[in-house]
Parts: structure tokens; C-alpha cells; sequence
């Protein structure tokens, strides 16, 4: 019992950590139809810019509990700078062209933003690891786990029922999803079509920026971290149906407990498991769990 | 006007100087998540060790400029990438690049995709840091050879100390790396414990993917299963992780924790890694490194150049340059001063036994192309705010290394027995 419980608290973690990263990718496709490689970057910008300037507050001497604040700010300023001038001064004259292609130039741009990082930051780890052991712990089933974790899953689900909520409840939000269903009689209907397009791929590269940032705490900071979440988000997102913010949370969680169950009871399966189960899902449901009938266009 | 015509005289003779050069292929990770805790330590190291010895500052027997009086010219290049282009890369240096010689590699996939190519090219190849036994053991190389020891070394020193630190150990777990590193470490670490504590029970073996970065689940199957002893051979960002995550949640407290390459984040986590914990250096480098005159003089002159102190890949880079160094000047010394080929520089270095920073490095296994050393481990504590290893021990290499001509596993197999 102690065990299955260890099992459900590991698998919240982790699939609120992966919501996190991989709801601005399912985002981006939903809106724009970009399958968004760039998003690794974005992730690894806001660990570098966490931890970068996470760690000169504290260096200072500042007040350490601001440092979550310093973290949402950091991953902020990173996007607003990168995500707008990206989408300006590239993708945008990109999107009359194929799918396969904006997804061979965001991979391009992906290893330019690598090299990018590199030239910022070196190859040296940056690491801050003090708002992790900050907030104390608490106990589940005998173990102890960082009351920092439960930051994690609060921004997954801030991120994940606030984006719903303006999708659905707000004019912005429903304007969105007549540009997702059809970009161009929107624009035959008076809306910035353009502008949509650029504030979905800011706002989805700030959360891929802001999991990057409130990671940072737990990890050593270094080249190639965007490598590993690109895999995973794609993963969580195709099973859950590219496009669909429920099958993004489903996609997470599935992947986050089936995860925990494998490294609790099977850990030598624990590498091939998740993978195992995008399979399953694409082989009876080709388009992932929450896909949604296209209509024909002509 | 003296001036002018020694400045041409000096111009023109340039390029036969040049030419005299001993040009040394080293390859190291310069990019990707090898990079900070092993190649750009280990390239530091190379530009350290080849200004100190072109300028003629070596501590004796190295006091000669170069190698034998001849300036050293470094090509470098970058580890990244895949096995198939590092090979292509290696044939690029030795054929278009004409180096004299290559010291460089970390990565083990890419020693052993290398070792055969350079056989081919009979090109001689000194590998400064990869730890797979397995090129020596399953093949035999005239050019090839490897001044540094073996992972099995790692792990059999690994099992050793945690039978004499903690006695009566009735349980060990692991975590590794899914991929050959991390499944050899651990196999060999195991296999080693079940040889010296044959009651010992296995609790959990985890396995996570390179580079996973998030290891929750991991720390808390750890924890449930309790085990005396944990063993980790994870290293860069995954190490660092480990750390960073399974300290807060007081991992390292509850079972004694031998992270066997610990060293290379000993000088960053600092005060994140808990008293107690076990750090390992692949051999007898940083802080396990002997007071001698080498380690004077490699420790202070790198920590006076890069203001930060050299990790254990950083000691191997130095010991490979000074090997071949030596086994160079050997041969030129033979070849009445002759600049030597590569066959007579190999026949020097084969079976040789040389002092470096880490102290003695002997030629003795792998028919005298693969180096054994002793190997030590400590434990971490924190003094004066600065991290420091105490209850070292100290291996003799006969101890943690097999004996020429047996298998890394048959030899923990056999119980450790000597031929």
C-alpha cells in the first residue's frame, strides 16, 4: 500500500512536470500547425535564464523566498525577448509552406538556439539548488519529498485550467478557435490572424520556458537539456492527440504513472515503457486519444 | 638592420621549424553534456601540459622542450557526434591533417570504433580516458594503447571500500545509466560484492535513460528498498541531478552512497553533497592524487592558469602526455636522436612504467598497452565551508585491476584470483 501510494505521488510529480513542458507544444500545433522543435530551446533558455539569474539574486543576498518570483521572471524576460523576434523575423514567412518544412526549420533553429545557449552561457553547469530544499519537506508513505514539488504541480495546473478557461470563457479565447478551425475566414472576418499567430507561439514558448525555469531548482543546468523534454512533450502529446490540451493533460499522466509504476515494480522495462505505450495508442487510434475529425475542405 | 636580417633569416627557417613539430591530434568533448565534467577540463589540461612542456618547465624526467626538444603542435578537435563521424574525423587527422600522433577520447563506443582504424593506419593512438576493458581484452593492438586504467578498476575499488567502510553490509542497490556504462559499472560492481560478501542481497537495480534528468521515482524505489549500500556511476547533469534531488529528501543518509565518478562534481555541488557520501576518481587523481613533485607541479600550474581545480579527466590528459612524452624521447634516445617513428615510439611505451600527477602508471596489462594504477575512495565532509574527502582508502592496482591475459570478468568471477 505504502508502495502503490509512493507510486501515485512519483507519477503526479512527474506528470505535472511534463504537462508543464509539453502543453505550449500541443498549443503551438493546435493553433498554428507547427510542429514546434524550437520548443526544446525555449525550455533550456528558461533553465539557463532561471538559473542564471535566480543565482545572482541570491548570490546578493536577497530575500530567498522572492526567488520563485525571480524564476517566473526570468522565464518571462527570456521569451519576450527570443519567442517575438523568431516568430517576427522567420516563422512568419514560413507558414504558407508545408508542415514537414516549418518543422525542418524549427529543427534548424533549435540547433542554432544550442549554439546560441553555448556562446551565452559556455559548457559549464549552472546550478541553484536553494529554492529546492527552501520550502522544507513532507512525508508521504515513510518518504520524504521537497514541498517543492508541489510548486510543479500547482503551475501545471494554473497553466493547464488557465489556459482552458481563456480558451472557453474569454472573447481572445474564442477568437483563437475560430482562427484553430479556420485561419482564413477568420481573417475574412476581421481578425489579426497574425497577431493570434505570434502572441500562441510566445505564450506557448513561455510555458515550455517556465518548466525550463522551475526545473532548474532539481537539475544541474547544462548543454543539451532541451534535447530530452523535446522527446518526452512529443511523446505526451501524441498520445494524447496533437492539439488537444485534454490529451496533453491525459498524455501526461498516462506517461507520469506508467513511468513511476515501471521504476517501482519493473525498473529494467522503465526505458522502453513509455514509448511502448505511444505505440499501443497509435496503433489502435492513429491520431492520439482526444484527436478530433477533421472536416473536408473541399 | 642585424635585426631585420635575423627576423628573415628567422622567417624563412619558420616553416622547417614547422615542420619539425610533433603535431598531436587530441580529441576531446568541446560541445554537448561530456563537455563540462570531462572534455573541456581535459582540453584545459592538454593546453596546460603542452605550453608548460614547450617552454621547457616539466618537472624531470620532462624537462626536455616538447618531445625530444621538438615543439608540440596540438590539433584539436571535438568528441561530439556519432560513432561513424569520429571515425571519419580520426581518418581526417591522420590523413589530411598528418599528425604524428592522437591522444584524445572519453567516450568508450568511440575508443573501441577507433582502435582498429588506427591499426589500419598504423597510427599510434593513446586513449587518455575512456573505461571499457573490452579493447584489450577482445583485441590486440600494435598502435593502440590506453595510459589510463579501466571502469573495472572503479568498481571493484567500489566494492572493496564498501566492504571495509561499512562491515557486515547485507544489501546493495544501484543506479546507472542505461547504456554500457552504466549497465559494465554495475555489473561489475555487483558481481565484485556478491564475490567479497557472497550474502549480500541485491534490493533494487534502477536503470533510468542517459540524460533523464528527473529522478523522483528513482530516489523513492531507492528509499523503499532500504539497501545498506547504494552504487551510482552516473555522471555530468545526471550525477549532479541525483545529487541536487536525492539530498533534500535524505537519500545519502539513509544508505551508505558510492558515486565512483563523485569527484568530477566535488568542486561545483560543494556544500549539496551530505557528509558521508562516497566519492570515487577513476584512479588516484584530485584530491586522491599523491603528494609528489608531478602533482606540484600539474595542480598548481592548472589552478594558476584556469583559477579552478583539475577533475580526475583533467589528470589523465596530463598522464597521457607525459607517457608518450616519455616513450618519444626513449625512442629518439635509441634511434641515436633520430626523430622516431611511430613503431619505435609504440615499442617504448609498450610494457612502460612512468610517474605522473596521479602517481605511478604502469604498462602492465593488455600485453603492455593498457595502464594499471592503485585507485582510492573517501567520503565527503564538509570543513571550514569547503568539501573535503576523509576515511580514504587506498587500493594497490594488483588489488583492482586483473592480471595480464584474464578478462575483467573472469577475473571478479575467480574471486579475484591472480594468475
Amino acid at each position: 500500500m505504502n508502495q502503490l501510494l509512493s507510486v501515485g505521488v512519483d507519477g503526479v510529480i512527474y506528470s505535472a512536470w511534463l504537462f508543464t513542458a509539453a502543453l505550449g507544444l500541443t498549443l503551438i500545433y493546435g493553433v498554428m500547425k507547427i510542429v514546434n522543435v524550437t520548443h526544446g530551446s525555449f525550455y533550456a533558455l528558461g533553465a539557463y535564464a532561471g538559473a542564471s539569474i535566480t543565482g545572482a539574486w541570491l548570490a546578493r543576498g536577497y530575500p530567498p523566498m522572492l526567488s520563485y518570483a525571480v524564476l517566473l521572471g526570468s522565464a518571462l524576460l527570456v521569451t519576450l525577448v527570443v519567442a517575438p523576434l523568431i516568430e517576427r523575423a522567420i516563422l512568419r514567412f514560413m507558414y504558407a509552406k508545408d508542415e514537414v518544412v516549418i518543422l525542418l526549420i524549427t529543427y534548424a533553429l533549435f540547433l542554432i538556439l544550442e549554439d546560441v545557449i553555448k556562446l551565452v552561457w559556455g559548457v559549464n553547469p549552472y546550478f541553484i539548488a536553494e529554492p529546492y530544499a527552501l520550502l522544507g519537506s513532507f512525508s508521504v508513505a515513510g518518504l520524504a519529498y521537497p514541498t517543492y514539488n508541489l510548486i510543479l504541480v500547482a503551475l501545471a495546473l494554473v497553466a493547464g485550467l488557465g489556459l482552458a478557461w481563456i480558451l472557453h470563457s474569454t472573447r481572445v479565447g474564442k477568437l483563437l478557435l475560430a482562427v484553430i478551425h479556420d485561419p482564413e475566414i477568420s481573417r475574412a472576418m476581421g481578425i489579426n490572424v497574425d497577431r493570434y499567430y505570434l502572441v500562441t507561439f510566445t505564450f506557448g514558448s513561455l510555458l515550455a520556458a517556465l518548466a525550463g525555469a522551475y526545473t532548474a531548482p532539481t537539475v544541474s543546468v547544462v548543454p543539451g537539456l532541451g534535447v530530452e523534454i523535446i522527446v518526452l512533450s512529443f511523446a505526451v502529446v501524441v498520445i494524447g492527440g496533437l492539439g488537444s490540451l485534454p490529451g496533453a493533460a491525459l498524455g501526461a499522466v498516462i506517461v507520469g504513472v506508467v513511468r513511476s509504476l515501471s521504476v517501482h515494480y519493473m525498473p529494467q522495462v522503465e526505458l522502453f515503457v513509455i514509448y511502448f505505450v505511444m505505440a499501443m495508442v497509435l496503433a489502435f487510434r492513429p491520431r492520439g486519444l482526444f484527436s478530433l475529425a477533421e472536416p473536408r475542405r473541399i | 638592420m642585424k635585426k631585420l636580417v635575423v627576423a628573415l633569416v628567422a622567417a624563412a627557417l619558420a616553416p622547417v621549424a614547422a615542420a619539425q613539430n610533433v603535431k598531436i591530434g587530441v580529441v576531446t568533448f568541446l560541445s554537448g553534456p561530456a563537455a563540462a565534467p570531462f572534455g573541456v577540463p581535459a582540453k584545459n589540461a592538454a593546453e596546460f601540459v603542452v605550453e608548460a612542456l614547450n617552454a621547457g618547465k616539466g618537472p624531470a624526467p620532462y624537462t626536455k622542450r616538447g618531445f625530444g626538444g621538438a615543439a608540440i603542435e596540438v590539433v584539436m578537435l571535438d568528441e561530439a557526434g556519432s560513432t561513424t563521424t569520429q571515425v571519419t574525423e580520426f581518418r581526417n587527422l591522420v590523413q589530411r591533417a598528418n599528425v604524428d600522433l592522437v591522444i584524445g577520447y572519453v567516450s568508450s563506443g568511440n575508443c573501441l570504433a577507433i582502435a582498429p582504424v588506427a591499426e589500419e593506419l598504423k597510427k599510434l593512438v593513446n586513449f587518455f580516458d575512456c573505461g571499457t576493458p573490452r579493447i584489450f581484452e577482445d583485441g590486440s593492438y600494435e598502435y593502440v594503447f590506453r595510459t589510463s586504467p579501466t571502469a573495472t578498476m572503479d568498481s571493484v575499488g567500489a566494492a572493496l571500500y564498501v566492504k571495509d567502510a561499512k562491515p557486515g553490509v547485507k544489501s546493495i542497490a544501484g543506479i546507472n545509466q542505461n547504456y554500457a556504462w552504466g549497465q559494465d559499472s554495475w555489473g561489475d560492481f555487483e558481481l565484485a560484492m556478491k564475490m567479497l560478501v557472497p550474502s549480500v542481497e541485491t534490493k533494487t537495480s534502477q536503470m533510468p535513460k542517459l540524460f533523464a534528468g528527473q529522478y523522483n521515482a528513482e530516489i523513492s524505489a531507492l528509499m523503499s528498498a532500504k539497501p545498506d549500500v547504494i552504487h551510482s556511476s552516473f555522471w555530468n547533469g545526471d550525477l549532479e541531478a541525483l545529487i541536487l534531488q536525492g539530498g533534500p529528501r535524505g537519500l545519502m543518509k539513509q544508505s551508505l552512497t558510492i558515486l565512483t565518478t563523485g569527484e568530477t562534481a566535488m568542486h561545483k555541488l560543494g556544500a549539496q553533497i551530505p557528509d558521508g557520501t562516497v566519492l570515487g576518481a577513476r584512479g588516484p587523481f584530485g584530491p586522491y592524487a599523491p603528494n609528489n613533485a608531478y602533482n606540484k607541479w600539474f595542480h598548481g600550474g592548472y589552478v594558476g592558469k584556469y583559477k579552478e581545480e583539475p577533475n580526475y579527466a583533467s589528470y589523465q590528459m596530463a598522464q597521457a602526455f607525459l607517457g608518450v612524452k616519455l616513450a618519444w624521447e626513449k625512442a629518439q634516445d635509441a634511434s641515436g636522436g633520430k626523430r622516431p617513428t611511430n613503431e619505435q615510439v609504440a615499442a617504448a611505451l609498450k610494457g612502460s612504467t612512468f610517474e605522473g600527477p596521479g602517481g605511478t602508471v604502469r604498462m602492465a596489462i593488455g600485453k603492455g598497452h593498457q595502464a594499471i594504477m592503485e585507485t582510492a575512495y573517501g567520503q565527503t565532509r564538509m570543513a571550514g565551508g569547503k568539501l573535503t574527502v576523509v576515511n580514504v582508502k587506498r587500493y594497490p592496482a594488483e588489488q583492482v585491476n586483473p592480471p595480464e591475459g584474464v578478462k575483467s570478468s573472469d577475473w571478479i568471477k575467480s574471486g579475484f584470483k591472480a594468475k
